[in-house]
């Protein structure tokens, strides 16, 4: 306890912030300018007589369609095109989906779903048609109750994951899993699904190398990993072979991260207003935040509301063109679409207009 | 292509001087239809005509809230497909005993055999797809959540090891003689095996839980030889038992790894294949195949945990029928996987 105190006061230290308290504010809050942005409103048009519901996870391909994996009365995987109109519907009653958690495409188009209700990491191929590798293990019913947050959870396996959150991949095609709401820790696997190594464990802390709720993460191109570790209200930094390097604690609450793609990269960080809208809480929370990779805060832009375009609960956003993101929340049951400007250079990636 | 060589390599060191190398190929040449996934396949086999049926839990396992008890229903389905891998149809469709998908097997007159784990039954269908016989109840209902590892109290069953009936706990295989009689891995809540006529009248019940001679430990899967020998993979034991065909010890092979899916080959010079399936937690141990004389020589070994083609998850079900071929349920891959000994 004492080192991990220690660790933490020294983190501290070294970013020159007090240690992030539960709610913490976005300290980068005052100091960060406001981005222009723009809603595109209804631009994703769903069946008619069918609905969304909590949208935990968004993510786009390289031409454009949209993936939105929600928990409606069945977790769900919507595909749309990239003018929102609806395409199909993928995994309809496979076993891999019970509690929708994030949806991610990797640069061959693939696409994997992180599902904390199986705990099962699903790679399918880029139609949606085959499944072509799991990460996890679904316990069957007849084996008992499955761990819980609250519940008796086994000891972090290597090949065995407990309500996992979400799925990146370095250059090299490694996998990055963060795991999760029972465990708490990031593994790393090989590109064949073979375990290389893990930062963190079972138990839950707020040292380095410890995590509290990794919520999500994202690898940007030279390999190093972003994790958001949710309830440290931080997200650390890590390199390839997840060797701490630093924390960001001046964004707030650090539900979800988002590398952008081109040769500049930015990372989009959210401070997610908490489930169940507490008193005061937006005037401390909802806007997301665009930084340098190294952790500059460029800007910010949005607020929590229930009403469009306010954002109820961000669970995930897809920045592929950091000019134009796509944010899955909660608590509204929507997907919403925004034309972004300013914040760092013009970044002059092919399509990002 | 060096890698396999390596790996090739690093089990010659592990077999006594007289094993082979095995050359082999992996494919997945089962197509599910439109809008279906493989799911968690835990059963395989193959009929005369060289079709392939996979009993896979996928779907949606449900459970109905009752005004004071809870029911379950759903979860598991049965595939047919043709020798070229094509889906042909599903079988069971309503069928009140999949729950859990375990085991599969097919007859010599091809009737198939599916065993459930949760509904602890066995259920034989005709070649047609209709149910034949039954054997074994489900639980009339399910406590949530699931009872652990204890198991089940909810259909009044007796206290289980040996017991007299063909109520099983946890059931995982079954396997036919030359004269259709039935025997049971009953397997997974049990530690015995159960004998019965082609009629599905109870002959006998053998085992217990234990290390001994006679005595199983998760027993997981079951084959009979041309002569009427009853093999029991004794998977929590690392072994196989041979029991004569009314269940008297006769022998055990050992030095196999952990047996969770084995299989006798038919034709004048059979043998025994015998799965070292890794648990779903582990892909860096064992999972290696054993070939075997049936009485109990290693001829070859091949394979190892992994999820790439011609690496093995969790082999569940394993079908022998064609010579060279094997059929293997990955129930850690979420795969059927066609192995080709060449």
């Amino acid at each position: 306890m004492k080192t991990m105190l220690a660790a933490s006061a020294a983190v501290a230290l070294l970013l020159g912030t007090a240690p992030a308290l539960p709610q913490a504010a976005a300290t980068a809050a005052a100091t960060a300018p406001d981005l222009p942005y723009k809603a595109v409103p209804g631009f994703f048009k769903t069946p008619a007589g069918d609905a969304m519901g909590e949208l935990q996870g968004v993510a786009t391909n390289s031409k454009g369609h949209v993936f939105a994996f929600f928990r409606g009365p069945r977790t769900r995987l919507w595909e749309f095109d990239q003018n929102g109109n609806f395409v199909k519907e993928i995994g309809k009653h496979y076993y891999g989906f019970l509690f929708a958690h994030s949806v991610r495409v990797d640069r061959d188009d693939n696409i994997w779903t992180v599902d904390e209700g199986t705990n099962v990491v699903t790679k399918f191929d880029p139609t949606g048609t085959r499944v072509l590798m799991i990460i996890g293990h679904r316990p069957s019913a007849a084996l008992g109750p499955e761990a819980t947050a609250k519940g008796p959870n086994p000891p972090d396996g290597k090949y065995t994951l407990c309500r996992p959150t979400d799925v990146a991949w370095d250059p090299q095609g490694d996998i990055f899993i963060s795991d999760g709401y029972c465990n708490n820790r990031v593994v790393k696997y090989s590109p064949d699904g073979r375990f290389l190594a893990q930062s963190g464990g079972s138990k839950p802390g707020k040292g380095e190398n410890e995590y509290n709720l990794p919520h999500g993460l994202q690898v940007d191109h030279q390999g190093n990993v972003y994790v958001a570790d949710r309830t440290n209200n931080r997200y650390v930094v890590l390199d390839n072979n997840l060797k701490w390097k630093t924390a960001y604690t001046n964004v707030g609450t650090a539900w979800s991260a988002c590398i952008s793609e081109g040769a500049h990269q930015y990372l989009f960080a959210t401070n997610s207003n908490p489930n169940g809208n507490p008193q005061g809480s937006w005037n401390r929370t909802g806007q997301i935040y665009k930084m340098e990779l190294d952790g500059t805060v460029l800007g910010k832009f949005g607020h929590a509301g229930k009403l469009a375009p306010g954002f109820q609960v961000v669970h995930m956003m897809d920045c592929r063109d950091p000019d134009q993101l796509i944010v899955g929340e909660i608590e509204s049951w929507r997907m919403q679409k925004f034309v972004l400007s300013g914040g760092g250079a013009a970044n002059g990636n092919e399509g990002s207009k | 292509m060096k890698r396999l060589a390596t790996l090739l390599l690093a089990a010659a060191f592990l077999l006594p001087a007289t094993a082979k190398d095995i050359v082999y190929d992996g494919a997945e040449p089962l197509q599910p239809p439109a809008d279906t996934f493989m799911g968690m396949a835990v059963g395989v086999a193959t009929n005369s005509r060289g079709h392939v049926f996979v009993y896979t839990r996928n779907g949606d396992p449900g459970i109905t809230l009752g005004g004071s008890r809870a029911f379950a229903r759903g979860g598991s389905s049965l595939y047919e497909f043709d020798q070229d891998g094509r889906f042909v149809r599903q079988i069971g469709k309503q069928v009140y005993g999949f729950l859990a998908a375990q085991g599969l097997r097919i007859d010599d007159q091809d009737n198939i055999w599916a065993v459930d784990r949760y509904s602890s039954m066995v259920m034989k269908f005709a070649p047609d797809g209709a149910v034949a016989m039954l054997l074994g109840r489900k639980p009339e209902s399910v406590d949530v959540p699931a009872v652990q590892a204890g198991g089940r109290q909810m259909a009044g069953a007796p206290e289980a090891s040996g017991m007299t009936s063909d109520l099983f706990e946890g059931p995982a295989d079954v396997a036919f003689d030359k004269d259709g009689n039935i025997f049971v891995a009953d397997g997974l809540g049990n530690a015995r095996i159960a004998k019965f006529t082609r009629d599905g009248v109870f002959v006998k019940s053998w085992g217990s839980r234990g290390t001994g001679n006679g005595q199983f430990h998760t027993p997981h899967s079951i084959q009979v030889d041309a002569a009427g020998n009853v093999y029991v993979a004794d998977h929590g034991n690392g072994r196989i038992q041979v029991f004569d065909n009314n269940g008297v010890y006769k022998r055990s092979i050992t030095g196999i790894g952990d047996p969770e899916a084995i299989c006798i080959t038919r034709g004048p010079r059979p043998v025994l294949y015998s799965s070292n399936s890794n648990p779903a937690d582990d892909f860096d141990h064992g999972g290696d195949i054993t070939k075997l004389s049936l009485d109990g020589k290693v001829l070859a070994r091949f394979g190892r945990a992994g999820k790439r083609l011609k690496e093995f998850g969790g082999v569940t079900g394993m079908d022998c029928r064609k010579d060279g071929t094997l059929w293997l349920a990955e129930s850690a891959n979420w795969r059927v996987q066609k192995v080709t000994l060449h």
